[in-house]
């Protein structure tokens, strides 16, 4: 809770930052309040003190407090990165203030106990996530994208404001925890519109965190915003939707989930053919990623569908928004400071290796966890995936899962393979700052650490 | 602790390879490798003394929500495996001494690393363990393969990736389906012996799933026809080492992984559909041979001759009894000494005549009678002729699949004639007759390629004069195994 009271301070400190002329100091600014909103996060984990707030509107238990550390590690890495971009152009401090209350929003949603803060949380994150996509103002795809992910962004929203006021007209509740007595004492006699509702909160948050058949705005969304944001949406962004996601689902709507683990087995179905496939096709990076992380909401999903309760899938999908966003996080890093002079093509990054060794082997190490290739992260992460679905009942989305990571491997390889066999176009050797460098060995550093003690995640005792 | 310390060295040779920057640390790269062959000789002679000394093994919690261990110890199987390993991986670097790689200190950084997922997956008494250092040994190779190959490479070698990529996650949910079995009281565990527990507790319908799960991934490693189309590409255009360590050592991995985590983990499975995966053997035998003769290109024909030999050894394995494994034990052995002198002949072969194509070679012999005489005796070696090593794994292999069934054996038993067909129409073709205008350059060898040459022969000759050391511990190894089984 400390640390999402410091990020709203830090936004409206970003705000009034222009009027009274301290621009230049807003940068160390924010990474000292990013590194205290951490510290507060580590000490609310030890000290638990109060785990609701506003009349149980609003709580950081562990598992809560778990994501938003995922979260604002993630976040302060991306600052560290991003400082050139807030250095260029016009309006760099709306720059801040919108990252910052993007970053408020999804705090709120890791913690979300009600209805209200949900929909509050989602729309939080997602307003400044809009403006920021179309922040190149001169360039024509940068605008489709901020225009694309409004429509198509409000267009969810409205389905799930919708499908929150069905829920509510049916047990008379937004409290998460009142729901769920409601529908444990009601079970068998809840009124057909409130299964109408949950379908409806569903399909929103399914178009929140891209997964098909509702990903069509991801791919263009992803290729026409800056790399940066592209890069902040793919991991703050997701992480936050996810920890709504499980938190809704899993706790909320847990004495439902007959109804809604069928629909979510189609959709992961879904998702592993149509981005893999998609995928393989792409030549541009982002497009590439986009689809990969369409792929990565799947594997997510499938923890949430096959969860019984346990700790150990809470605990599996932590892990797994980790893995996946400092892979996420630091293959985007790459592309930035590769297409900083060039294009955004994949074959931009052949012969990567004669311009820069650093980021070759930084996304080399990014694209072997994303393919989930021992010893990185996203190996635990895909395995612990694996290890949950249940065998005998989902044997068929098992096989589906090992094949379209299969595809998957071919994507991320087939990159490893030009990045040092291909020849480039130019050898112009690409220089690295040493803020960019410090980032992307951080990443590295942890992909690895990660990949070979994931007990650091797992043993998290979470209750 | 021992155990440790064979896993220590290559890796931390490997890491400082990888690390250091500017002059060639070649002479490093061998004698680390060397430390690495004594300590394994030690470790045979403590495994003489106690088989079942404490200094063998090594335990210790991994990862706890999973019950996974990194459990590592040395029985009598994985004994001769890791002495097969270290053995090689000294000559695989002798080999290189002459070519002089650039980027050279990656490269060897590269094989060492190889080396200890290698001793890692041999070592492993951890399901999840051996599943991570299988995984772990395929990305050196796919960068050595990728960095140093020749033409056309980034398409073979990603191809050759995928198509191992997917068998190990078949493995892998195999494996997972083992895992989720065992443990009836509540706390699952992935040490080998519960695993196998677990196979043998679930009915035939399930265990034929796990059979073929895994079955599949060691199918395409070995690899076993219909898996094989990713193998003659790979070994074209890998570099020579590379293909050394696939086809010495790593394809090993694979038969070494149906005797210890196949075979015992599932009987009823193996009773069921054993039959047929015999039948792909016996048929990738007689079919690769036939390919084989029709061979223009050496290197291309070396593999699939392989392919050939890799069938005996899973034919003898599959067999089910004590000769059968024992000898595709012991063949085991000889292939990955032997395959590592053939393609050393080839290496030498394209640096002199510029060129691995049969037809333009030949005379050799008699402009370096030296050369000729080693890759005579090791020919001899793959045709399996009697005191030399092939000869006494190939017998047992083919005696225990008689034991199983008389037709198969005689079927199979058609790949010692195809052997001795193609090794010697290959030998005439490029040792013998007229000198040709390619292979007028063939002068005296360098020091480092006559020292490879000479241990090669002397190993192949050693095993077959005296196998007894190495047949005893296979004996144990196979008796071992079958204990499992009955």
């Amino acid at each position: 809770m400390n640390g999402l009271i410091i990020i709203c301070g830090l936004g409206l400190l970003a705000m009034i930052s222009e009027i009274f002329k301290f621009r230049s100091v807003l940068f160390p600014l924010v990474l000292t309040g990013l590194l205290a909103a951490l510290a507060l996060n580590v000490w609310e984990w030890n000290n638990p003190m109060h785990i609701s707030y506003f009349e149980n509107m609003i709580g950081f238990d562990r598992s809560a407090l778990a994501f938003s550390t995922v979260i604002l590690a993630i976040a302060l890495l991306w600052f560290v990165l991003a400082q050139d971009y807030f250095k260029s152009g016009q309006h760099l401090v709306d720059h801040y203030a919108l990252v910052l209350f993007a970053l408020a929003g999804a705090l709120m949603l890791t913690g979300c106990k009600n209805m209200t803060t949900l929909f509050l949380g989602i729309e939080t994150l997602s307003i400044p996530m809009y403006v920021l996509a179309a922040s190149k103002k001169n360039d024509l795809k940068s605008n489709e994208a901020g225009f694309k992910y409004l429509i198509m962004g409000s267009f969810a929203s409205g389905f799930l404001l919708f499908g929150i006021a069905l829920v509510y007209g049916a047990t008379a509740s937004f409290d998460f925890e009142e729901i769920k007595a409601y529908i444990a004492v009601f079970q068998g006699e809840l009124p057909g519109f409130f299964y109408v509702g949950v379908i409806f909160i569903l399909i929103a948050m399914a178009f929140k965190i891209a997964v098909a058949p509702f990903h069509f705005w991801a791919p263009d969304v992803y290729e026409g915003s800056p790399v940066l944001i592209t890069g902040l949406m793919s991991t703050v962004v997701k992480t936050a939707a996810f920890a709504a996601f499980m938190r809704l689902f899993m706790m909320c709507f847990s004495n439902v989930s007959e109804l809604w683990v069928t629909l979510l087995a189609v959709i992961v179905a879904l998702s592993l053919a149509v981005s893999n496939f998609t995928a393989v096709m792409q030549t541009n990076t982002k497009r590439m990623l986009a689809y990969s992380s369409i792929s990565h909401a799947a594997f997510m999903l499938m923890i949430i569908m096959s969860d019984k309760g346990e700790t150990a899938s809470v605990n599996s999908l932590i892990y797994y928004s980790l893995a996946y966003s400092l892979a996420s996080l630091s293959a985007f890093a790459v592309i930035y400071l590769v297409s900083k002079n060039g294009s955004e093509d994949i074959t931009e990054l052949n012969g990567l290796h004669k311009r820069n060794r650093l980021l070759t082997i930084t996304l080399t190490i990014a694209l072997l966890s994303l393919a989930g290739i021992p010893v990185t992260a996203g190996f635990f992460a895909k395995y612990f995936v694996l290890s949950q679905i249940p065998s005998d009942t989902l044997l068929w989305l098992t096989i589906l899962a090992i094949i379209s990571s299969t595809i998957a491997a071919f994507y991320y390889l087939k990159i490893v393979g030009s990045m040092f066999f291909a020849d480039s176009y130019t050898k112009e050797p690409i220089v690295v700052q040493k803020s960019h460098a410090f980032v992307l060995i951080v990443c590295v550093v942890l992909l690895l650490l990660f990949g070979m003690v994931p007990g650091l995640i797992t043993e998290l005792a979470l209750y | 602790m021992l155990t440790l310390l064979l896993l220590g060295i290559p890796l931390l040779a490997a890491l400082i390879l990888l690390v250091a920057k500017g002059s060639n640390l070649k002479n490093l790269a061998l004698s680390f490798s060397l430390v690495e062959f004594v300590v394994s000789v030690y470790a045979w002679f403590l495994y003489r003394q106690e088989p079942s000394s404490s200094v063998l093994s090594f335990d210790a919690e991994w990862i706890k929500s999973i019950g996974a261990h990194f459990d590592v110890s040395i029985n009598a199987l994985s004994l001769l495996m890791i002495l097969l390993t270290n053995f090689l991986i000294p000559l695989i670097i002798l080999s290189s001494y002459r070519k002089g790689y650039a980027l050279s200190n990656k490269f060897y950084g590269f094989i060492l690393l190889m080396q200890m997922a290698l001793v890692g997956v041999f070592m492993a008494n951890d399901g999840f363990l051996f599943y991570v250092f299988w995984e772990v040994a395929l990305i050196p190779i796919y960068f050595i393969c990728l960095l140093w190959g020749s033409e056309g490479t980034a398409r073979v070698t990603l191809k050759f990736f995928i198509y191992t990529f997917l068998g190990s996650l078949f493995m892998l949910v195999g494996l997972l389906y083992l895992y989720n079995h065992t443990g009836v009281d509540g706390t699952k565990s992935w040490n080998v012996n519960e695993l196998y527990l677990a196979g043998k507790s679930m009915n035939v319908k399930e265990q034929s799933a796990v059979f073929w799960s895994v079955f599949v991934a060691f199918a395409i490693k070995m690899p076993i026809v219909p898996f094989h189309t990713w193998q003659p590409d790979t070994y074209v255009t890998a570099p020579t080492q590379g293909t050394m360590l696939l086809s010495g050592i790593m394809l090993k991995m694979a038969s070494f992984g149906l005797l210890k985590w196949l075979i015992p983990a599932v009987p009823l499975g193996l009773e069921v559909w054993g039959h047929t995966a015999l039948m792909l053997c016996v048929i990738g035998i007689i079919y690769t041979s036939i390919i084989a003769i029709g061979q223009k290109d050496y290197k291309r024909f070396i593999a699939y001759a392989s392919v050939a030999h890799v069938a005996v050894i899973a034919a003898g394995a599959l067999s089910l009894n004590q000769q059968g494994i024992q000898g595709s034990i012991m063949l085991m052995l000889a292939h990955g000494v032997n395959a590592v002198g053939l393609f050393f002949v080839v290496e030498i072969l394209i640096r002199y005549a510029g060129t691995s194509e049969i037809p333009k070679l030949g005379g050799i012999r008699n402009l370096n009678s030296n050369f000729g005489m080693h890759f005579f005796i090791i020919m001899l070696g793959v045709v399996a002729i009697p005191l030399t090593n092939g000869f006494i794994g190939e017998f047992l292999s083919l005696n225990g699949l008689y034991q199983y069934s008389p037709v198969m054996a005689g079927f199979a038993g058609l790949s010692i004639i195809f052997g001795a067909v193609y090794m010697l129409r290959t030998y005439q073709h490029i040792m013998l007759g007229e000198v040709k205008d390619t292979t007028l350059r063939m002068g005296t060898l360098e020091a480092s390629e006559k020292i490879t040459l000479a241990i090669i022969s002397l190993a192949v000759l050693a095993m077959g004069v005296y196998p007894a050391p190495l047949n005893e511990i296979a004996e144990t190894a196979a008796n071992e195994i079958l204990m499992h089984i009955k």
